[in-house]
């Protein structure tokens, strides 16, 4: 039992180190261990502030935007006075279209004093003129478009949902408050005071908004009247064009370099310029549509054909890259099987290669447009910030009319003076982002769906 | 004959064509396709693409060129004696289309017809009052000349049209009757349509080189225009941004170029380490559940389009910033500033940061992690002295690449960093970048007359070579060490 002597032979420990128990931590052990607890809880900090950056984000917008799908309205009942609106009485719109939209305003206002009348409604000093300011513009055009398509109207009383003005909707969505409208010279303390009044009686309330949705942008004066009809319209050309373009092409450029090109210094050079394409910066395919597209070969400006290739240049290099992993994930016993058989090369590909890799494709592809949908930067240059009213007309040709399209409404309406107008860019922000999350959503499902893993 | 009529046409030809040229095909045969070199579908394809393709190529060239050759030739109308002091030539031929506009829209709604509009003189009848009635605003009375080049520009327009029209037709049943010619017995169709759809598909591959050689082509072109305007060593060296539409501006890039760097810098100080640490946490700490959650949650960043991030820093980061920040250490009272810009890009760049550091760390091979846990480092000492280094060049590399999207990121910077054009070096102060002058320069009226809006091209060229470098050297920089590791 001379071993037990052992111990006594043990070389001394070194300095730093305490021989002792392994179960009490000594002190360099226990530094070692608190800076990776440390270093582990950076880590999970910085996921957390990814996370939150991106969960305050989302609020942030749908907090200021969610109020833009509720717009404050009167209903009332509105008499259209014959003398006033068909001077000839014949009920020809061509001949009542001389009544502008003055004049209907002047008819909107007596049907509000009247109302306010009926139900007793007295605020103190605050004049007819001032009372009737409460209803937007935009209404008495409306009104005006309403009576011009069925004339029959005049004479009669009909029940109508009336805007109201920016500054009364933005009162009872917390914007404009009574001591900001001392202030405030498009708007007074008594006006706030008649809509308390309105909404007490349940004559005045905020209701859905689908106009929001439909109808053309309007001008500064009348945010209350501003809708993304044009917009929607000119991004849903744009994604058509890109979708007829770059689909094909990408397509067969991926086939072409994936499945038949040689390699030679010809096949390199595409291959280093769709690689750098895929990062150049978007605004400098803003200046390519600018130059090219307009200047030399004389599309017009603000049409969404022009947004249309642009994107469509943008979106090829992702669709490429997409379809080129698609393809290559398709394994070559496929191939060899089928040329094994005595198909050609071409037709090993289209017959059995293609339509195994759809499903990728077809991912890539909605990624690949989901991307276009919410470029801004070069749709700026191509002059698609151009204020349009009119909605373009049915494709093909309608992609040559002048549009807007979603982001870059974003864009205009942020440059507006009147904050209402911040509230509609929040409010058309979360419209393009559940265009963004449909689109990726169908593109999760095909890829769970139709993805075969070899 | 409008385009999706002429389109349809050329269609119906072609697809006529697969029909007949099919069935020309079974009948060359006796009856019996066997006998035939390809089965009939391949005879009746190839004459529905020679029918098609060449005749909707020249369609695409001639709706190119058209616009040019006919802008050329009404341009030649107009004397340097019809354009009035203080306008251009480009402003003239605007009133040019304009007016041919509204000619259009006037025969359209049956208020004139052809022959009115021949026989119709600017300075005997009122034609601004007529253009009115459909819409096209004028702003002075129309020049005889001008109107004499409406005219000619509306007519030189239809004829072109027509004649579109005319020989698409002709190409589509020229290729339609080659094609069909060719089929007989031991025609090889297969072979002959798959060397068509050979070439179809370079071609397609072709548009990216295309494009790239549009870039460069138009920016250096236009660029060359500057500086023949403006002297090259000022518009590098200078100091001062101040472009005046009158003349006389000062169109210094260096103002510029340090935004777009102090902007990026901060970008980067914000994204990197939260970037890095993220990827390090998910892929050396986090369990599967919480990487599976996270993991997709980060990208959503990446997917967000760009204006809605402008928005966020507009309306949400910006007025907090100056609020609690700026305002009470007394250091600026502006809601755009170099920080606003610079934290909202960094939330940005995060996924760009942290996905590729992630795909790299994982690249590093599992044997060295072994090798030092089983020396008996912890494991944040392996990842800090092992991992880390051997994964650096790949994780310059991603830094290189957020880099250069921070760089050319537009709205962002548009709608968050300001207008003011200085050399600053408070981050609370507004200051702006290459790409928000090119949109302010090119936004609007464009006339590429002036040092004024082709000094755009000259900051997109710089844009474009600062970018494609960085992002050459970062894609050299991960291929190589990929390399070093497979």
């Amino acid at each position: 039992m001379t071993d037990a002597t052992a111990p006594a032979a043990a070389p001394a420990p070194r300095p730093g180190h305490t021989a002792g128990s392994l179960l009490t931590l000594d002190k360099r052990t226990r530094a070692r261990n608190a800076a990776e607890a440390r270093f582990r809880l950076y880590g999970a900090i910085a996921v957390g502030i990814a996370l939150v950056a991106l969960v305050w984000l989302l609020i942030s917008i749908m907090s200021g935007g969610l109020s833009a799908f509720r717009q404050t309205m009167i209903t009332m009942p509105v008499y259209l006075p014959a003398e006033e609106l068909d001077e000839a009485g014949n009920r020809n719109p061509a001949e009542m279209s001389r009544v502008t939209t003055l004049g209907y305003a002047r008819v909107l206002d007596q049907a509000l004093i009247a109302l306010m009348a009926e139900q007793g409604i007295a605020i103190e000093g605050l004049s007819e003129d001032d009372a009737s300011d409460i209803i937007s513009q935009e209404a008495a055009a409306q009104l005006r478009n309403r009576v011009l398509a069925n004339p029959d109207l005049v004479g009669t009383t009909v029940e109508s949902e009336v805007l109201t003005n920016g500054r009364i909707d933005g009162y009872f969505k917390g914007r404009v408050t009574m001591a900001s409208a001392e202030l405030d010279s498009n708007v007074t303390p008594e006006q706030l005071r008649l809509a308390d009044a309105l909404r007490a009686n349940g004559v005045l309330e905020k209701r859905i908004n689908w106009a929001f949705l439909t109808m053309p942008d309007a001008s500064d004066q009348r945010p209350e009247a501003a809708g993304l009809g044009v917009a929607i319209l000119g991004s849903l050309y744009m994604m058509l064009v890109v979708l007829v373009l770059s689909v094909p092409i990408g397509v067969a450029a991926s086939i072409y370099l994936e499945e038949f090109a040689p390699k030679n210094r010809f096949t390199d050079l595409i291959e280093v310029n769709i690689a750098n394409l895929a990062a150049v910066p978007s605004i400098v395919f803003g200046i390519l549509g600018l130059a090219i597209f307009i200047n030399f070969a004389g599309l017009p400006q603000s049409a969404p054909v022009v947004g249309g290739l642009v994107l469509t240049l943008m979106t090829i290099p992702t669709i490429i890259i997409a379809t080129r992993a698609a393809l290559k994930a398709v394994p070559p016993s496929i191939r060899d099987a089928a040329l094994g058989v005595g198909a050609s090369k071409m037709q090993s590909v289209f017959h059995h290669v293609l339509p195994l890799a759809m499903p990728g494709i077809l991912t890539g592809t909605i990624i690949g447009l989901a991307q276009a949908l919410g470029e801004t930067a070069p749709l700026l240059l191509i002059g698609m910030v151009a204020f349009v009213r009119n909605y373009p007309s049915a494709p093909p040709e309608g992609i040559f009319d002048p549009a807007s399209a979603l982001p870059v409404q974003v864009y205009n309406w942020t440059q507006r003076g009147d904050p209402a107008f911040v509230e509609r860019a929040s409010g058309a922000i979360i419209v393009l982002l559940v265009f963004l999350i449909l689109m990726n959503a169908v593109a999760i499902i095909l890829r769970r769906r139709f993805e075969r893993r070899w | 004959m409008s385009l999706s009529l002429l389109l349809l046409v050329v269609l119906a030809i072609a697809a006529a064509g697969y029909v007949i040229g099919r069935r020309r095909a079974v009948s060359a045969s006796g009856g019996d396709t066997r006998v035939l070199h390809s089965r009939p579908g391949y005879a009746g394809m190839s004459v529905f693409l020679f029918s098609a393709v060449p005749a909707l190529l020249l369609i695409m060239v001639w709706l190119l060129a058209q616009p040019i050759i006919v802008d050329g030739r009404a341009s030649a109308l107009i004397t340097d004696n019809d354009i009035p002091d203080g306008s251009s030539r480009g402003l003239v031929m605007s009133d040019v289309r304009r007016v041919a506009d509204g000619l259009d829209l006037l025969v359209d709604s049956g208020q004139l017809d052809e022959d009115a509009v021949r026989t119709m003189r600017a300075d005997l009848s009122d034609v601004r009052g007529r253009m009115g009635n459909v819409g096209v605003a004028l702003g002075s009375s129309i020049r005889p000349s001008v109107f004499e080049a409406a005219k000619a520009y509306r007519s030189m327009n239809s004829v072109g049209r027509i004649g579109m029209s005319i020989v698409a037709i002709a190409v589509a049943g020229a290729g339609f009757a080659f094609a069909l010619r060719r089929i007989e017995r031991e025609f090889r169709a297969r072979n002959v349509v798959e060397h068509f759809v050979k070439a179809l598909l370079i071609l397609c591959s072709l548009v990216a080189v295309l494009t790239t050689f549009g870039i460069i082509g138009s920016l250096v072109f236009e660029t060359i225009h500057f500086f023949q305007m403006y002297p090259a060593t000022e518009f590098f060296f200078g100091t001062v941004w101040s472009p005046r539409f009158g003349g006389g501006s000062d169109l210094g890039i260096l103002p510029l170029v340090w935004g777009t760097f102090y902007i990026s810098i901060v970008a980067l100080l914000v994204a990197v380490p939260i970037g890095l640490l993220a990827a390090i946490y998910l892929s050396e700490y986090a369990t599967k559940r919480v990487r599976a959650f996270a993991k997709p949650l980060i990208e959503v960043l990446a997917g967000i389009p760009t204006i809605v991030y402008g928005l966020f820093a507009l309306i949400t980061v910006g007025p907090l910033l100056r609020d609690y920040f700026a305002q009470p250490l007394g250091i600026g009272n502006s809601s755009s500033s170099v920080m606003t810009a610079g934290i909202v890009m960094g939330i940005m760049i995060i996924p760009f940061v942290s996905s590729l550091s992630d795909d790299i760390i994982n690249a590093v091979p599992q044997s060295l992690r072994d090798g030092s846990l089983g020396l008996g480092a912890t494991r944040s000492e392996t990842i800090r002295q092992v991992v880390l280094p051997a994964a650096l060049p790949g994780v310059v590399g991603a830094i290189l690449l957020a880099a250069s999207r921070a760089i050319g990121e537009t709205m962002i910077v548009v709608l968050g960093a300001g207008a003011a054009a200085k050399l600053s070096l408070n981050p609370f102060e507004a200051m702006t970048t290459v790409t928000v002058k090119i949109v302010s320069q090119l936004t609007g009226d464009t006339e590429f007359a002036s040092p004024e809006t082709l000094v755009a091209f000259a900051l997109g060229l710089t844009l474009f070579t600062v970018t494609l470098a960085l992002n050459i050297l970062a894609l050299y920089i991960v291929r190589k060490y990929r390399e070093q590791y497979e």
